[in-house]
């Protein structure tokens, strides 16, 4: 069975990407009916596939998953985000950068919760920013060891910035914990003492 | 010089010991080539003509004299015992190993520096005036915002691929000494009426092969505003920005495609989502990163220092050198120095190891220890008391930074070009040197006036020919190398005067027509120089207001000849070619 990387452990995956299918799946077969979806009760469907067939999926009943190329923006899938357990979103190239927006958006903008998934050419010395980036499942290309992968969550553990798993920059996170409340540290660091901030001396 | 404090410290920390492993990774074999690329990029290293090249950032172009000590100590050690200094205020190494980077960035990292995000698609080194903090026509001091800027993008994450490389300009003086209508983002630092700060936001300029100038988007941004702002505009960018071909995947062709009003209200749109939300800036860390820049401890200096003022009476070459190299300070008693990385057969912006550690002794003896990168890849020591000086330029002299040629035609702004790079055109190095060889003697270049001088080996422009008064590109015909000539472009307003006396605004230069073989370059650069000197007004007319008050035409004659001259001189190429 494939894998995922899912919240920095490696977990068998049992969703179904429908890719190969969907010319197949879109269109009526021979005997003039449109084709049964196949039985696996997790699919995820290509957006093009999900706009063609979108009461057919949702009278299947079972998970459902949608996956947006680059160019198909998070705006494009608001309203019916209620309908997506997943949303995989994929990376054609490692360096095409847009889906890093499109993550961001769907969980900070659009409050998407369901299973963020980077499909594609995903690859270890990415995971990271796609963590911040809201994403919490890695289908890292093949060719990459999955176990050493796993150590990309911890390279560098405080950021500058806001993300999708804390809005609040580093200098918000500065005052919070001088008045006592949190660690200043973000996403998934383990635990580290609050520096004082020396500049005050 | 900012301090880091433990943060700052561990992430530079942590990035070395990523970086380490990756480049294991990459030797071992277990990462190929196409992946580990945008890796050893955004940690400033490229692979050259020769070797692999390492970027090192110099952030807004600040650096303190055990900096400068450690990249001297680099320089030897780790490659061939020199530096050159970049337009984007960065320092370049030629010859470093690929297996010696994590070692050379560890060194930076114990002296508070790094290659972080110096190339690649990312967020670039924000630059800003080299004469920032002690300007007399400064009205914000934009050495805070810059490192709150390097702050924001250091490992953004949304912003780490994005279409093509990114470039932030920081200026906060009347005059634009940052070429901020020439960068993917310019940014003003003003005040307002009611004396608060903020922005002045310009988008879309830039080089390169469609040279633009920026469209200012937004008068007045409000401080609190200045990160969301800029997450808005790379957002608009990182989703919309071309990525099907390189050459039209920076910002500007996106604002120059969408129309700057469209790309504004996008931005706008966008930004209204952002707008006081958690990157909002607040008070307390702007006073938090400015307690952290350590500030020179001035004296109260006289206004005139006697012992100075007689020097410069009994010793020309002294007033010679005060005249071009030194520069008006806002507290009394004290001056700015530009060290010359000009000298006449040296390549533009080199600096030896041993000239490296002179120059940050200076630093220490005269200027508190720190000094400044220019673009025009010059050094600057910012605080010097005037009656230093002329002990100062003594000892400059001595290591041949005294150059009395600032702003002058032969300091030339040159890329590495292609002795050095592997996507040139042409060489850029030799010709600046023939340049400076025919214009040797000071007091003809002294009567030329100012003029800006800029070379760049391809249409990259990294020795920014565009806004050169006079520009030199690099152009490849048939194998063979060419240079296309351009006059009249400039970086930005120059003088801290009432606007209308302010000189040209930035501009590109224009092409005045076929190009030439290498040997004819200084005979043309003469025959321009002639013309000016003919045609100027009065010798308060610079070069580049000449061209603009009465056009390329009479350059052009000069240089080709009327038009039947100029049909032969185009046939004799062709035949040449
Ligand atoms: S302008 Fe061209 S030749 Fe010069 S350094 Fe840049 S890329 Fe290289």
């Amino acid at each position: 069975m494939a894998t995922v990387i899912r919240e920095g452990r490696i977990a068998n995956d049992s969703w179904r990407l429908l890719d190969a299918e969907i010319a197949r799946l879109s269109y009526p077969a021979e005997d003039g009916l449109l084709p049964d979806f196949p039985a696996n009760p997790e699919l995820i469907v290509p957006l093009a596939l999900w706009r063609r067939r979108r009461e057919d999926l949702l009278e299947r009943g079972g998970r459902l998953g949608v996956r947006l190329a680059p160019e198909d923006t998070a705006e494009t899938i608001v309203a019916d985000l209620g309908h997506f357990d997943l949303v995989a979103v994929e990376f054609p190239v490692f360096t095409d950068g847009r889906g890093y927006s499109t993550g961001r958006l769907l969980r900070e903008r659009f409050g998407f919760r369901g299973e963020l998934r980077a499909v594609g050419d995903v690859l270890h010395d990415q995971l990271l920013a796609l963590y911040r980036c809201g994403f919490d499942a890695f289908a890292l290309r093949e060719d990459h060891d999955a176990e050493a992968a796993r150590a990309a969550f911890h390279e560098i553990s405080s950021f500058y910035q806001g993300d999708a798993r804390d809005s609040r920059p580093l200098f918000r996170r500065r005052v919070a914990a001088e008045q006592g409340a949190l660690s200043v540290r973000s996403g998934t660091a383990s635990e580290r003492r609050v520096p004082r901030c020396e500049q005050r001396e | 010089m900012y301090r880091y404090d433990d943060i700052d410290q561990q992430l530079v920390q942590e990035r070395v010991a990523q970086f380490r492993d990756q480049t294991r990774r990459f030797l071992a074999g277990e990462l190929g080539e196409d992946e580990f690329r945008p890796l050893r990029l955004q940690n400033g290293l490229y692979v050259q003509r020769f070797a692999p090249m390492l970027r090192i950032a110099i952030p807004y172009g600040l650096l303190s004299s055990r900096q400068l000590r450690r990249l001297a100590h680099i320089a030897r050690e780790y490659d061939r015992g020199y530096g050159h200094f970049s337009t984007r205020q960065n320092l370049q190494l030629n010859w470093p190993k690929l297996e010696d980077v994590p070692d050379i960035l560890a060194e930076l990292a114990e002296v508070q520096m790094h290659a972080i995000q110096t190339s690649g698609n990312c967020v670039r080194n924000t630059t800003t005036d080299h004469f920032a903090g002690v300007a007399r026509d400064e009205i914000v001091d934009s050495f805070v915002w810059c490192e709150l800027i390097r702050q924001w993008s250091t490992f953004h994450p949304e912003f780490a691929h994005l279409p093509r490389k990114f470039k932030i300009a920081v200026n906060g003086a009347s005059a634009d000494r940052a070429a901020t209508f020439l960068h993917d983002i310019g940014l003003h630092a003003l005040r307002n009426d009611a004396g608060e700060t903020g922005f002045r936001v310009i988008v879309g300029g830039g080089m390169g092969r469609t040279p633009i100038i920026g469209h200012a988007i937004r008068e007045f941004l409000p401080w609190r505003h200045l990160l969301t702002y800029l997450d808005a505009v790379l957002r608009v960018y990182n989703r919309q920005g071309r990525r099907d071909n390189k050459y039209k995947a920076r910002i500007k062709i996106l604002v120059k495609e969408l129309g700057p009003a469209e790309f504004a209200r996008q931005v706008e749109a966008e930004w209204s989502r952002l707008a006081d939300g958690p990157g909002t800036l607040i008070e307390d860390e702007v006073r938090r990163i400015e307690a952290r820049f350590t500030r020179p401890e001035y004296e109260t200096l006289a206004p005139f220092d006697v012992g100075y003022e007689a020097r410069r009476t009994a010793e020309p070459a002294f007033a010679a050198w005060i005249k071009r190299n030194v520069h008006p300070h806002k507290l009394h008693g004290y001056a700015a120095v530009t060290l010359s990385l000009k000298r006449t057969g040296v390549p533009p912006g080199d600096a030896t190891a041993d000239q490296m550690e002179a120059v940050a002794d200076l630093a220490d003896r005269y200027s508190f220890g720190e000094l400044r990168v220019s673009h025009e890849q010059n050094l600057i020591l910012a605080d010097v008391a005037q009656r230093d000086l002329h002990a100062m330029w003594r000892e400059a002299r001595r290591i041949g930074f005294a150059t009395p040629n600032v702003g002058l035609l032969t300091n030339i702004i040159a890329c590495p070009g292609g002795d050095f790079c592997s996507l040139a055109n042409a060489k850029s190095i030799p010709v600046a040197e023939a340049i400076q060889r025919r214009f040797d003697d000071l007091d003809y270049q002294h009567d030329i006036g100012e003029l800006d001088l800029n070379i760049s080996g391809c249409m990259n422009s990294c020795g920014h020919h565009h806004v050169g008064h006079i520009g030199i590109l690099g152009v490849d015909k048939n194998g063979e190398e060419w240079y296309q000539i351009t006059i009249g472009g400039n970086q930005g307003l120059s003088k801290a005067v009432a606007p209308a006396a302010a000189g040209t605004p930035a501009a590109l230069g224009r092409v005045i027509g076929p190009s030439f073989a290498r040997a004819d370059v200084p005979d043309v650069i003469e025959r321009l120089i002639e013309t000016y000197l003919e045609m100027r007004d009065s010798e308060h007319e610079r070069f580049v207001d000449c061209v603009w008050r009465i056009g390329i035409e009479a350059f052009k004659e000069a240089v080709y000849g009327n038009r039947d001259q100029r049909r032969s001189h185009r046939e004799r190429q062709l035949a040449a070619a």
